[in-house]
């Protein structure tokens, strides 16, 4: 019996909070003052380096000395603001230290099911499971586990992919063709496939995907940098202002004690956003996990945000991919049941729903089921070349296929297309049907409808993508007519028609001169060149091996309308970058308006800086804060908690909506930077009001 | 306030854009190379130029080749008018160039002069008529009036070139830039200009002084000199420096009302149409629209504030009883230090107009204004210089501070940052920031050193101590960290006291403080400024979606407004607490 292996879905389900998340969490936290971890983050650094100082001018006033720098400030002030400030330092490191514990959390679920193995061998030896090399073959019988990630070579099984995907069905796969790639650590629930191992001791899927939950492999993504500097130089600003603030301050006859100047520094740091930053990036990959996407770098999540245009392939993603037939067409001459019989005798052993469905429909002609292996006919398969299929039997050739590939084979053939077929082909493709050309050696007896139907809702889909700002492509093998047509009913904005590998790759060169970004999804092998290409590929996860590799993202429900989501994803992830940083800009106007009324109180005051009489700028205290002192507390107060509070935000991420970029841009204004200067007031007051009464002074 | 004075607002904000459009077009036209309508005039000379200075106008400078051209240029300027001025009293000069014989003015001063002029700041330590000889102030300080003045616009050119080019990484070519800003462009402002003024009575004259007796029986000395062809590049160029020493207040600088309005639009016409160049040269209008509106919005609030406050006359007027309402012959308000032949309007419109530019010229005393009108000059130069700035130099600041408003506002719009369809990235977000942090740096440190230091407090009075002593040195390095030139008055550098160079002595540490202040918070942020001009050219070009932020609309104005005020006020609302808010919160003489 297979091991109770927790399904993908299940993975949604772990909540923010839940036991014993938080408690490692919280231990991380501690364990990230480690200054070499702070010292990549610089906003944070400064903080931590502030918080030593303040500690240390702490114990010399406790120890009787006299505060460095300084001032008059007692003993209890500085350690407060000590405490606050090392708390400031710990809550940024617990906001990341949440974002990583999630994706740890998942981390351990999928290392469970890395078993040791033993491999069973081709020629017969086995190996264990860790030692296997590309270029091994395996045999893997029902009910085991497949020791690696490979290509299957031989047979066909059904295996469940549920350990990774989630999805409790389990799906084929089989030699050859597009659901060939099978996953280390799935189980072959049936049959017995022989297994090509692609994959390198130690870089399995599984553990790309283990290091990639965990954050082990996160890198800075260059739009993470750019705003790490920008952090960085508007600390460095604010340093500047407060170290020429002291010489200001003892021109005006006011002493400014260091542990004011540090609170004040502090303060006006980014350390807001300093705090989230790489918790918001950490959270982006983590939302895409939980839709069952894997990227395989920060950069690639990031890049789904600019996309500019998507190529959508039509089957599967536009259409629900089954186009049946619905009606046969003959060309004169030919009567409707004989043609009903060639496309059935051509269709015999073709397993897709196409074939399948005009197999059906030729029932409804009386015509009897064929059973392949007793008529001894001799399977054609369809080609990328040729594009069409169907069977030599009885001396003739039955062809069913693109109507200009039918047409071209029996030209060449010595035969002739009857007039009537190029208006039949128009006239199915104008409707949006697909038309299939039916031959019998140089004949061309009809055509068949295939109907194809459009997924509901797509309409709104690509409404909602262009006001987005991206342009969707559809991808198809029908020609010109038919594409169009379903392009028009569906609302797509462009489509490329009987496309091949070659076509898709010089379309996405060619948007890619234009300096647009292009994503798109792929399957098969011959997706790969362009999967490569695009800037954010996602590889279906039932594709081949190649696919997969191809991409810069996997997708474990194999679902291609996921792509928008995965937009989503990337957009969100920078907004609520941005969002922060103008927030955290924006809670500086008050924090100066707390602080700085404080500092000078006595400034100029009729009786001099130290008779106790206010000066002038005490008016500035329009907050009305209850003393100097609680006022300096509760403004670092509010600095430090405005990062835990502000947690759930930046692992949730900002909504975003497609309005448009400038209605979103007013919007994100109104609630971050207004908010973002509203807010501190309130929140610098309410603190001060118990902060206050607890000093009692 | 007055139905006239705020008419003259209207009409020259409305002559201003209707001026300054034209010749963004036409300024756009001369850096493309198209020809235009005084090609036939200059194309001869300008070739000629090219040959003298032995330049291949042709050649294509990356952003490293331009700088280093620029630099070359910025110190030979630099030199030639140090040993200008530095030998105005030798043997080879003759008298009727010096008529009144003046010695040079000592090192430390001339270093600050020589520095202040080289930068396009025209701080004035000294003052023209006891300082400087006739061909100091012709082949010395007006010629850096123009090249100043041409540096600015150049660099303001190439940044430009950087963010619209498509491929390569040229920026054009200095020398070819700057004959060309000189000729087409300043050469013919410059001289219509000298002649409108002279005809409104600014004197252009060799004359030795005058000395004439006056009604109450007294003799007058009445300074001469050719003043017409400096004063009016002084403003075209945004320079500032006065011929005289009390600047634009001089009835030969600034004879008329009309004069007054005449000058304020010589000042702005450059920085403005600078903006619709840019605009036009981004191939979309609206992007020039968007800043142009962004300054605008800037500039009336200033003049608002400031023509209000001194209308309303200062809270000593109003303890005395005094009327401070309009009567005929007068504008009212609080007329200390201001010219009854500007009124109100005509003074806190050029206040605000020079202190937003990097001109710094004055025609009052801004220290003699309203608290609150006081701090309208402070408010502008904490902006940096973008509510129109210096030639070129506004447009180039507030480019930069583009960058960032872009960075931060295109995150919130869902995509990585782009500006002009490029992509913001590491590299350019470092250098606009550390070019945007220059001059607060360097005004907020040279302040810091001059109030803690016995050597920096020796510039103010001792009457001065206290939060005016504060605003005179903080004014003083402000002004000059902005290349900006205007003076709070009080702050010293140069003692005369027999009224001329013999026997004076310039205050060393201003005057070297001051010197290094304004060379530092020049050329920094140009170097940042070509820099980022060199990391955005050739970089490929997304193009314009429906989900890309857009910089040319009344949101991104606002944005960028927020940015620029944020990122001013924040760096210097401490300062401003210590000076003129303290001023302007107590009745308290200091």
């Amino acid at each position: 019996m297979p091991e109770q292996i927790p399904a993908a879905h299940e993975r949604k389900a772990i909540s923010l909070f839940q036991g014993d998340i938080v408690r490692r969490a919280l231990l991380d936290s501690l364990k990230k003052l480690d200054p070499r971890v702070q010292v990549r983050n610089p906003v944070m650094f400064v903080v931590e380096i502030c918080s030593v100082i303040t500690t240390v001018t702490w114990l010399i006033q406790a120890f009787g000395g006299k505060p460095l720098g300084g001032g008059s400030e007692p003993a209890w002030y500085t350690f407060v603001i000590a405490v606050w400030l090392w708390l400031t330092v710990i809550f940024a490191n617990m906001a990341e230290a949440f974002a990583e514990g999630r994706g740890r959390a998942q981390a351990d679920t999928l290392r469970s099911m890395r078993k040791d193995t033993v491999a069973q061998m081709r020629d017969g030896s086995s190996k264990a499971a860790a030692e296997l090399t590309r270029g091994d073959i395996v045999v893997v019988p029902a009910g085991e586990l497949i020791p690696g990630d490979g290509t299957v070579i031989e047979g066909i099984a059904t295996v469940d992919e549920s350990a990774i995907t989630g999805e409790s069905a389990p799906v084929i796969r089989e030699s050859g063709g597009d659901r060939s790639a099978v996953t280390g650590g799935t189980r072959v629930t049936s049959d017995r496939i022989e297994v090509e191992i692609t994959q390198e001791p130690g870089h399995s899927f599984l553990d790309r995907m283990i290091a990639l939950v965990e954050g082990a492999e996160r890198r800075k993504t260059p739009n993470e940098v750019a705003l790490n500097i920008l952090l960085a130089a508007l600390t460095l600003i604010f340093m500047i202002v407060v170290v020429t603030l002291r010489p200001f301050g003892l021109f005006a006859g006011t002493s400014i004690s260091e542990t004011t100047l540090i609170a004040l520094l502090v303060a006006l740091i980014p350390t807001t956003i300093g705090a989230l930053l790489s918790a918001i990036g950490i959270a982006g990959m983590d939302r895409l996990v939980r839709r069952n996407v894997l990227a395989l770098s920060g950069r690639a999540v990031e890049a789904s945000g600019d996309v500019d245009v998507l190529l959508l392939d039509k089957t599967g993603t536009i259409t629900i991919g089954n186009r049946l037939a619905s009606e046969f067409i003959p060309m004169p001459g030919v009567a409707e049941s004989e043609l009903a019989e060639v496309a059935q005798l051509a269709s015999l052993a073709d397993e897709t729903p196409e074939g399948r469905s005009i197999v059906v429909l030729a029932k409804q002609y009386g015509i009897r089921e064929h059973d392949m292996a007793s008529i001894q006919a001799e399977f054609v398969p369809f080609t990328a070349q040729t594009r069409m299929s169907g069977v030599d039997y009885d001396g003739h050739q039955l062809r069913k296929g693109a109507g200009d590939s039918i047409v071209d084979m029996v030209i060449r053939e010595g035969g002739a297309a009857p007039p009537e077929l190029q208006q039949q082909l128009d006239r199915i493709g104008r409707e949006g049907g697909t038309p299939l050309a039916v031959s019998r050696d140089t004949q061309i007896v009809g055509v068949v409808y295939l109907k194809d139907t459009i997924k509901e809702g797509m309409k709104a889909r690509f409404d909602q993508l262009r006001a987005m700002g991206i342009k969707t492509v559809m991808v198809t093998g029908d020609n010109r007519l038919t594409a169009a047509k379903i392009a028009e009913e569906s609302g797509v904005d462009d489509f490329l028609s009987e496309a091949t590998p070659e076509r898709k790759l010089a379309l996405i060169r060619e948007q890619q001169a234009d300096g647009r970004l292009v994503a798109m999804t792929g399957d098969g092998t011959n997706d790969a060149p362009a999967l490569a290409q695009a800037d954010v590929g996602v590889a279906m996860n039932t594709g081949t091996q190649a696919a997969r590799e191809a991409g810069n993202m996997v997708d474990l429900d194999s679902n291609p309308t996921k792509l928008i989501e995965i937009v989503e994803v990337g957009k969100q992830l920078l907004i609520t970058r941005g969002a922060l940083t103008t927030f955290s800009i924006a809670n500086d106007v008050a924090k100066y308006f707390a602080i700085l009324p404080a500092v000078f109180i006595g400034t100029y005051a009729v009786g001099g800086a130290g008779s106790g009489s206010k000066g002038p700028l005490h008016v500035l205290n329009v907050m009305g804060l209850g003393s100097p002192r609680s006022a300096i507390v509760s403004a670092i107060i509010f600095n430090a908690i405005v990062i835990p509070l502000l947690i759930p935000l930046s692992l949730r991420g900002v909504r975003y909506r497609p309005i448009g970029a400038s209605a979103l841009l007013r919007r994100n204004l109104l609630i971050y930077g207004l908010g973002g200067i509203i807010a501190p007031f309130i929140g610098i007051k309410l603190i001060d009001l118990i902060v206050h009464n607890l000093l009692g002074a | 306030m007055t139905f006239a004075g705020w008419l003259t607002i209207v009409l020259f904000v409305g002559m201003l854009s209707a001026l300054a459009f034209p010749l963004g077009t036409y300024m756009a036209k001369v850096y493309s190379g198209e020809r235009v309508f005084l090609t036939p005039v200059f194309g001869w000379p300008e070739r000629f130029i090219y040959k003298l200075l032995r330049v291949d106008s042709r050649r294509e400078q990356d952003w490293k080749a331009y700088a280093r051209s620029l630099l070359i240029f910025s110190l030979a300027g630099w030199l030639l008018l140090y040993l200008v001025l530095r030998t105005q009293d030798a043997f080879f000069v003759p008298h009727s160039v010096n008529p009144q014989g003046f010695e040079s003015a000592p090192w430390n001063v001339t270093f600050n002069t020589v520095s202040s002029f080289v930068t396009n700041t025209n701080w004035q330590f000294y003052s023209g008529e006891t300082t400087m000889s006739y061909l100091s102030q012709m082949i010395g300080l007006t010629v850096q009036n123009w090249l100043s003045a041409g540096v600015g616009i150049v660099v303001a050119v190439a940044l430009v070139r950087g963010i619209v080019s498509r491929s390569g990484k040229s920026l054009g070519n200095f020398w070819q830039d700057i004959v060309r800003t000189i000729l087409y462009v300043l050469a013919p402002i410059s001289i219509i200009g000298a002649i409108v003024l002279v005809s409104q009575g600014v004197i252009a004259n060799f004359s030795n002084y005058l000395t004439v007796h006056t009604v109450t029986g007294l003799t007058q000395t009445i300074a001469m000199g050719p003043t017409a062809s400096q004063l009016s590049i002084k403003m075209l160029g945004t320079n500032g420096g006065g011929f005289f020493n009390v600047n634009s207040a001089h009835p030969f600088e600034n004879p008329t009302g009309f004069t007054n309005f005449f000058e304020m639009l010589l000042v702005l016409i450059i920085p403005a149409a600078l903006v619709f160049m840019f605009g036009r040269m981004t191939g979309n209008r609206r992007q020039g629209y968007a800043i142009y509106g962004t300054m605008m919005l800037m500039f009336l609030g200033a003049v608002v504030v400031a023509y209000v406050a001194e209308a309303h006359g200062s809270p000593a007027q109003h303890a005395a009883g005094l009327h401070t309402h309009a009567i005929a012959g007068s504008t009212g308000g609080n007329l200390e230090g201001k010219e009854q032949r500007f009124g109100i309007a005509g003074s806190a419109l050029f206040d605000v107009v020079t202190t937003v530019t990097s001109c710094g010229a004055v025609n009052s005393a801004i220290e003699s204004f309203t608290g609150i009108g006081g701090a309208v000059p402070f408010a502008n130069l904490s902006a940096s210089e973008v509510i129109f700035g210096g030639v070129g130099t506004g447009l180039y600041s507030i480019l930069l501070y583009v960058l960032l408003a872009v960075f931060i506002g295109g995150l919130m719009v869902g995509r990585t940052p782009e500006w002009l369809g490029k992509k913001l990235e590491a590299r350019e977000i470092k250098l606009a920031g550390l070019g945007i942090l220059i001059t607060p740096l360097a005004a907020l440190f040279a302040t810091a050193l001059a109030v803690a230091t016995k050597g920096g407090r020796a510039s103010i009075s001792e009457l001065g101590k206290g939060p005016q002593g504060f605003s005179e040195s903080f004014y003083a390095y402000l002004s000059q960290a902005n290349n900006n030139g205007s003076a709070f008055a009080g702050y010293t550098g140069f003692i005369q006291p027999n009224a001329g160079n013999a026997g004076s002595h310039g205050v060393t540490f201003a005057d070297v403080l001051g010197g290094l202040v304004m060379l530092f918070a020049r050329y920094g942020p140009i170097l940042f400024a070509l820099a980022v001009a060199g990391a955005l050219a050739g970089k490929r070009i997304t193009p314009v979606g429906l989900g890309t932020m857009r910089t040319d609309n009344p949101t991104f104005a606002v944005l960028l407004i927020g940015v620029v005020i944020l990122v001013g006020a924040l760096t210097f609302f401490p300062a401003l607490l210590l000076g003129p808010v303290v001023q302007g919160l107590t009745g308290h003489l200091y």
